[in-house]
C-alpha cells in the first residue's frame, strides 16, 4: 500500500545511490524538513522548545557524533561528556575573549577545537579494543571535568566557577542569553543540526564511511585491504568529537546559558547519549535522531501522565520513571536488540507489503 | 625512621586496604563476565539494592510502603521487629539470589548470542530497573547501616609504630582503620572460598566449563541456565557484602552505586577476565591513586585527583598489555 | 499505540491543567531521587507542608489558596530547566531552585520572564546585590556569610586570636566547595591564620588521603564543605582519626541528622553553621501535627517534622508565604502576580514579633530586605549535635558576618556579572531620592492647597 515501488529502472549510480530511493520516503523527509524549518518555529512556545526540541536537537548531534565513532567505527567511548565540556568552555573562552565574533563561528571553532582533544584522547584505541576502550574513555571524562574545574583561566577565575553565556546575536536576532526568543535558538540549533545530518550521511556512504566501517567489522581483516587503522580511527574520533564539541557548544550557550562542569557534563551524560544511540540504533542516522528523542520525551511523558494526570506524589513519578525507563531498555533489546532504526525498517517492509503479506 | 618515610609507608597501606574495597566491588564484575561475557553495569546498584535490602529487613520497614501509602490512604512504615544482622544477611543473601533468577530467566535467556553492547546495555536497562525499584520498595532516604562491625583507628598499630619514628620527633603513628582491616579479612575469605568451590566442586568445574566455552559446556550436558543463575546470585553476595563494608561508611543512599565507577579502572587494570587480577588491580589502583595524591595531587595540582588518576594509571597499563595484567591474551584471526 | 495513548493522555492533561485561577502557585524544584535524594526530601516535606497548613488552618495567605506545584529535577539542570517551563505558565510566584546548578541558569531566564527566584543559602551569592540582580533573593544568608559565621565563632572561642592558627577547609571539588576559599583566604591575612585547603572529587565516597592529610597536619579546626555522601563520609572518618568533633564545623548543608546519624556516637559535638534554628520545640508544630499530619495532607511520609532540612524548607516556605503578604498589602491586591510578589520580596522584614505570631519564636535572625541589599544581613549561629538526644541544638547567639571581607567580593563579582551581561550597575533610586524632606512635603501641600488636618484625615482614612 504505502511505500510502493514497482521493479528497478535506476539508469544511472546517481539514483541507485539516493539517500530515500522510494520516493515516498522522500517526500515525507522533505515534508517533515519544510515543516521543521517553516512551520514549527511559528506555533513553537517556550515550554516545547526550552523543555523537549533544544534538548532533542541538541541530543541530536550528540547521537549522530557517538554514533559515528561507536555505530561506524566501532569504538565505544565514554568521554561524550567530557568532549560536550571542551566545546562548551571553548565557546566560553571564545565569546568572552572575541566578544564581535559571530556566533555561528564560534559553535564551529568550538567544534574543531574539541575535534583536536578528541584526536589526543582517540590515540590510545590504537592498541586499546572494546570494552577496554571504553573504560579508557572514561579517564578522558574524568580528567576533562577535573581539569575544567580546577584550572581558572577556563573559567575566567569567576568567584563562582560557573560559565555563563553572554548575548550574541545572529542578524540582529538574540541567539544566546535570556532575550533570545524560542524560534531564533530553535533555528540556530535545527541549522545545525540539518547540516550535521547531511553530512554525517555523505561522509558514511564515501570513502571514509566505508573504511570506518571495515575498520568496526574487523579490524584486522581492514587493514590487510589496505585500510590504514591509525587514520580511520583518528578521523572518526575527530569528526565525533567535532560533532559532540558542537552539540556541548549548543548545550551550554543556546540551551542551558549556564553550566558547571560536574553538574551538566559529568559522566551521566556521557552514559545518556551512548543509551540513546544504543536505544536508536547504532549505525544510523534515523537512530540517532529516533534515540535522541525517546530519551528526551520519556520522562517528560511519563511525568505528564503519572504526575499530572493521575496525580501521584512526584517521587514515585520519578522512581516509577526509573523502572519504566530500565524495564524499556530491556524490552526493547530483547524484541529487536538493533534499536529503534531496526525497529522502523522491520515496520517498513512490512507496509511495503501491506494489505497483501503473501 | 623518619617522619617523611612513615608516612608514605601510612600512604601505601592505606591505599592497599582501600584497594581492596575497591577489588570488593571489582569481583562481581568478573564473575559474571567471565562466565557470560555480559559487562554487568548493574553491579553497583546490585550493591546498593543489597544493603537497602538488608537494612529494610534488618529494621523491620514494609516494603513499598510509600507506593501503598500513597494507592489505599493508609499509613504503614514499619512491621515493628528488629533483626539480629546474621539472619537480615541471610534473608537478604536469598534475596539477591531470587534476583539472579529472575535476571537470568528474564533476560539472559533471551538475549543469548547477542552482541557484547547489547547484553551490556541491557544490564544499564537493569541498572535504571533496580535503582528505581529498590528505592520504590525502600525509600531514598538515607539508612543508617550496622552490622555490629568495628570501625576506627586502631590504638595498637598507633603505639607500636609511634615508636619507629626518630628520637624527638612528634609523631603520632600510623592510622589503620579497623574496619579496613576486617574487610581485608573478608575478602582473603571470600576469595578463598570462591577459589575452593571453583576448583574442587562439581558446580564451581560446571562454572569454569562454561566461562571457557559456552558451547562446548552446553553439548556436554552442563545446563547455561542453572550456572548463569549460581554466578549471578554469587555475584548478589558479593554485592551485599561490598555494599556492607561502603554502607558502613558513608550510610545507605544512592551514592553507594557510583562505587562501580571505582571499579573500572580495576577491572581495566587486572583484566575482565580474572578474579586476581581483580585483587592485584584493585591494590595497583589504590596504592597508586593514594600515592599520586600526597606526592603530586595535593603539593603541585590543588588535590582531588584520585578520580582521573585511576583511570590514567589503567590506561598506561593498557597500552603495554591491552588484554590488562591478568587478562587471556587477545588472539586475533581473521 | 501505548505510547499514542500515552500522548494523548498527556495532551488531554495539558488542557485540563490548564492555568487555574484564584490561588497563589508556589513551585517546588525538589528532588526525591538521585544522589541527594535523603536531603531533598526533608526539604520538600517542609516546604509543602507549610502552605497545607497556611491552606488549612487560615484559608490561604489573605484569603486566597496557595498551591504548591511540586516539581522532580533529581537534582539535574535539564530536569529543572523543564520544570520551570513547564509551571511558569501556572502564574509561578517564586521559584526555589534548590540547586546551584539550576539557580545559575533561571537567573538570567526568570529575570526576563519576570518571575523572582529566592535561593535560600545557596546559589550565586553576589545576587545579594540587588543593585544588579533584580529578581535573585538570597536572604537571609549566603556562602561567603556562612565562612564568615564559622570564623566568628572560632574567634570567640580564642579570645579574638588566630594568630598562628592552621585552619584546614575539606571541600567538594566544584563550583559550590569553593565558594568559600575567597573569602576564608581574606580572613587568613586579616586574622593570621594558615588555611589549608583539601578537594574531595565528586561524589567523596573515599576520603582516605584528605583525612591522612589532616591526620598529619594537624590543624586546630576543619570547616566542611560538602554536599550528599561527602558529608557522611568526612564525619566517619574525622570520627575515625578521633579529630576533635567540636573542633569540626560543616556549612549548613553539612549539618543534618543525615549527616551525623551514620557516624553513630563518635559525631557527637559536631558543629555546624545555621542561619534559621533547629528541633521541633515550636508552637507551629503543634498545628503542623493538627492540620496536617493528623489530616492526613502530610507531603512524603510525615516522618521528617522538625529535622534540620525540613525546618529549613518550612522556613523557605514562611518567607515567601511573607513575602507573598507584604505584596498583598503594597499592591492592595489578594491575587498578586509574580512582579507583585517581587516587591513583597524586596520590601520583606521579618520581626521577632511576627515570627511569634506565626508560631515560631526566634526561629531565625530578624531581618529587612532592601532593593540594594537582597541578602539581608546574613546573620548565622552554631548549631551542635548531641548523640544522646539525637537533636541538633543552637549554641550561639545570631552574630553579624564580617562585611567589611565580604561586601567588596559581593561588589566585586556582582560587577563582573553586569560587565559581562551589559546590566546597569545602579538599578535602584539612590536613599536621598527616595526620602521627601519635610520642607519639601509642606511645600507640595501649599501648592496643591492642602491643609495638615485634611492630609491627617486622609492618613486616617487611608489606614
Amino acid at each position: 500500500m504505502f511505500y510502493r515501488e514497482a521493479g528497478d529502472y535506476k539508469t544511472s549510480y546517481v539514483d541507485d545511490s539516493q539517500t530515500f530511493p522510494i520516493a515516498l520516503d522522500r517526500r515525507i523527509y522533505m515534508a517533515a524538513a519544510v515543516l521543521a524549518f517553516l512551520v514549527v518555529p511559528f506555533v513553537m512556545t517556550d515550554y516545547l522548545v526550552n523543555a523537549i526540541m533544544m534538548p532533542f536537537l541538541i541530543f541530536a548531534i550528540a547521537a549522530l557524533g557517538l554514533n559515528i565513532l561507536t555505530g561506524y567505527c566501532g569504538q565505544v567511548s565514554l568521554g561524550t561528556g567530557g568532549f560536550m565540556a571542551v566545546g562548551a568552555y571553548s565557546t566560553y573562552k571564545l565569546m568572552t575573549a572575541f566578544p564581535d565574533l559571530n556566533i555561528f563561528f564560534i559553535v564551529i571553532l568550538s567544534g574543531i577545537i574539541t575535534a583536536g582533544v578528541g584526536v589526543l584522547f582517540g590515540l590510545p584505541s590504537l592498541r586499546i579494543k572494546g570494552f577496554y576502550l571504553a573504560v579508557a574513555t572514561l579517564a578522558a571524562q574524568f580528567f576533562l571535568v577535573w581539569m575544567f574545574n580546577k584550572v581558572g583561566w577556563f573559567y575566567n577565575y569567576s568567584a563562582s566557577g560557573q560559565i555563563s553565556a553572554p548575548e550574541r546575536t545572529v542578524l540582529g536576532q538574540a541567539v544566546t542569553g535570556a532575550n533570545a526568543a524560542p524560534w531564533v535558538s530553535y533555528l540556530f540549533c535545527l541549522v545545525f543540526v540539518f547540516a550535521l545530518a547531511w553530512l554525517t550521511r555523505n561522509l558514511t556512504r564515501g570513502r571514509i564511511g566505508r573504511s570506518w566501517m571495515a575498520i568496526r567489522d574487523m579490524d584486522i581483516a581492514a587493514e590487510i585491504i589496505g585500510v590504514n587503522p591509525l587514520r580511520t580511527k583518528l578521523s572518526a574520533f575527530a569528526i565525533s568529537s567535532f560533532y559532540i564539541g558542537i552539540s556541548g557548544s549548543l548545550f551550554f550557550a543556546v540551551y542551558l546559558g549556564a553550566a558547571e562542569v560536574g553538574e551538566a557534563f559529568g559522566i551521566q551524560k556521557s552514559f545518556l547519549v551512548l543509551f540513546m544511540i544504543i536505544i536508536g540504533g547504532l549505525g544510523s542516522i534515523f537512530g540517532s535522531f529516533a534515540g535522541a528523542a525517546f530519551m528526551v520525551l520519556l520522562p517528560v511523558i511519563l511525568k505528564l501522565f503519572f504526575a499530572d494526570f493521575i496525580g501521584w506524589p512526584t517521587d514515585l513519578v520519578a522512581h516509577l520513571n526509573f523502572i519504566i525507563v530500565g524495564g524499556l531498555i530491556v524490552f526493547f533489546l530483547i524484541v529487536e536488540p538493533h534499536g529503534l532504526a531496526a525497529l522502523w525498517r522491520t515496520i517498513k517492509e512490512k507496509l511495503r507489503l501491506w494489505p497483501f503479506p503473501h | 625512621m623518619p617522619v617523611e618515610l612513615l608516612n608514605t609507608i601510612e600512604v601505601i597501606i592505606n591505599g592497599l586496604m582501600t584497594g581492596v574495597l575497591y577489588s570488593l566491588v571489582a569481583l562481581g564484575f568478573v564473575l559474571i563476565f567471565k562466565s557470560s561475557g555480559v559487562f554487568n553495569y548493574a553491579q553497583g546498584v546490585m550493591a546498593l539494592f543489597a544493603a537497602q535490602t538488608l537494612v529494610g529487613i534488618q529494621t523491620g520497614q514494609v516494603p513499598f510502603a510509600h507506593l501503598i501509602n500513597a494507592v489505599t490512604g493508609m499509613h504503614v512504615s514499619k512491621f515493628g521487629f528488629d533483626l539480629p544482622s546474621i539472619i537480615a544477611i541471610i534473608l537478604t543473601t536469598l534475596v539477591m539470589i531470587g534476583f539472579a533468577w529472575i535476571v537470568v530467566k528474564v533476560i539472559m535467556v533471551r538475549l543469548v548470542n547477542q552482541e557484547p553492547i547489547i547484553l551490556f546495555m541491557a544490564t544499564i536497562g537493569l541498572a535504571y530497573f533496580m535503582e528505581g525499584f529498590g528505592d520504590l520498595m525502600w525509600g531514598a532516604e538515607l539508612k543508617t547501616l550496622d552490622v555490629g562491625l568495628p570501625s576506627g583507628g586502631s590504638f595498637w598499630i598507633e603505639d607500636v609504630t609511634a615508636q619507629w619514628a626518630v628520637e624527638g620527633e612528634n609523631y603520632w603513628g600510623m592510622y589503620v582503620d579497623v574496619l579496613d582491616i576486617w574487610a581485608t579479612i573478608i575478602a582473603v575469605f571470600l576469595v578463598a572460598a570462591l577459589t575452593i568451590f571453583s576448583q574442587y566442586t562439581k558446580a564451581g568445574t560446571a562454572m569454569r566449563a562454561v566461562a571457557d566455552d559456552h558451547q562446548a559446556a552446553l553439548s556436554v550436558g552442563i545446563s547455561l541456565n542453572k550456572i548463569w543463575i549460581m554466578v549471578w546470585s554469587i555475584a548478589g553476595f558479593v554485592a551485599l557484602v561490598a555494599g556492607i563494608m561502603w554502607g558502613a561508611k558513608s550510610g545507605v543512599q544512592f551514592s553507594l552505586s557510583l562505587i562501580a565507577l571505582k571499579a573500572l579502572p580495576v577491572l581495566m587494570l587486572g583484566g575482565f577476565t580474572s578474579i586476581p587480577g581483580a585483587i592485584v588491580g584493585g591494590l595497583i589502583i589504590g596504592v597508586g591513586e593514594k600515592l599520586f595524591e600526597f606526592w603530586i595531587g595535593v603539593p603541585f595540582l590543588g588535590g582531588a585527583t584520585e578520580n582521573w588518576f585511576a583511570y590514567v594509571l589503567a590506561l598506561l597499563f593498557l597500552v603495554f598489555r591491552p588484554q590488562g595484567l591478568f587478562g587471556e591474551k587477545i588472539i586475533e584471526r581473521v | 499505540m501505548k505510547l499514542k495513548t500515552l500522548v494523548m493522555a498527556a495532551c488531554t492533561t495539558a488542557i485540563v491543567a490548564g492555568p487555574a485561577a484564584a490561588d497563589l502557585v508556589f513551585p517546588s524544584l525538589d528532588y526525591r531521587t538521585g544522589p541527594y535524594a535523603a536531603n531533598g526530601i526533608p526539604f520538600a516535606d517542609g516546604y509543602a507542608d507549610y502552605f497545607t497548613l497556611l491552606n488549612q488552618r487560615d484559608g490561604g495567605i489573605g484569603g486566597v489558596e496557595a498551591r504548591v506545584l511540586q516539581c522532580e529535577t533529581g537534582y539535574n539542570t535539564e530536569r529543572g530547566v523543564e520544570c520551570y517551563e513547564s509551571t511558569k505558565g501556572e502564574g509561578a510566584l517564586v521559584y526555589q531552585p534548590l540547586s546551584t546548578g539550576i539557580t545559575y541558569q533561571l537567573i538570567p531566564k526568570a529575570t526576563a520572564d519576570d518571575i523572582p527566584i529566592h535561593s535560600m543559602g545557596y546559589g550565586r551569592t553576589s545576587a545579594a546585590n540587588g543593585e544588579v540582580f533584580s529578581h535573585v533573593f538570597n536572604y537571609p544568608a549566603n556562602y561567603w556569610q556562612a565562612a564568615s559565621g564559622i570564623i566568628l565563632d572560632i574567634l570567640d572561642r580564642n579570645d579574638g586570636n588566630l594568630e598562628g592558627k592552621k585552619i584546614a577547609l575539606v571541600y567538594h571539588n566544584s563550583a559550590y566547595g569553593r565558594e568559600p576559599i575567597r573569602t576564608l583566604q581574606e580572613l587568613g591575612t586579616q586574622h593570621g591564620f594558615e588555611l589549608i585547603e583539601l578537594a574531595v572529587d565528586h561524589p567523596g565516597q573515599e576520603q582516605r588521603s584528605q583525612w591522612l592529610q589532616v591526620r598529619r597536619d594537624r590543624p586546630d579546626y576543619v570547616i566542611m564543605w560538602g554536599w550528599g555522601v561527602m558529608n557522611q563520609v568526612a564525619i566517619q572518618e574525622a570520627v575515625n582519626i578521633r579529630y576533635p568533633m567540636d573542633n569540626f564545623y560543616g556549612v549548613w548543608w553539612s549539618g543534618s541528622e543525615n549527616d551525623v546519624l551514620p557516624a553513630g556516637e563518635g559525631a557527637d559535638g559536631y558543629r555546624s553553621v545555621t542561619f534559621h534554628s533547629v528541633g521541633d520545640d515550636y508552637p507551629i508544630f503543634d498545628d503542623i501535627q493538627e492540620h496536617v499530619v493528623d489530616a492526613g495532607l502530610a507531603s512524603g511520609a510525615g516522618d521528617q517534622i522538625g529535622t534540620v532540612l525540613y525546618n529549613r524548607g518550612m522556613y523557605a516556605a514562611m518567607l515567601a508565604a511573607e513575602a507573598a503578604r507584604t505584596a498583598q498589602d503594597i499592591h492592595g491586591v489578594a491575587e498578586i502576580t509574580p512582579a507583585m510578589m517581587r516587591d513583597g520580596m524586596e520590601a520583606l522584614e521579618m520581626t521577632e514579633e511576627r515570627m511569634t505570631e506565626l508560631g515560631l519564636p526566634g526561629f531565625g535572625p530578624e531581618f529587612s530586605v532592601s532593593c540594594q541589599n537582597h541578602g539581608g544581613p546574613g546573620e548565622s549561629a552554631i548549631a551542635e549535635w548531641d548523640y544522646d538526644t539525637q537533636a541538633w541544638s543552637i549554641v550561639t547567639e545570631y552574630r553579624a558576618p564580617d562585611m567589611g571581607v565580604i561586601q567588596p567580593l559581593i561588589d566585586e563579582d556582582s560587577a563582573a556579572y553586569a560587565a559581562e551581561n551589559d546590566l546597569p550597575m545602579t538599578r535602584c533610586p539612590a536613599e536621598d531620592e527616595m526620602m521627601m524632606s519635610v520642607e519639601d512635603i509642606l511645600a507640595e501641600m501649599r501648592t496643591i492647597g492642602l491643609r495638615l488636618d485634611e492630609l491627617a484625615d486622609m492618613l486616617e482614612a487611608a489606614q
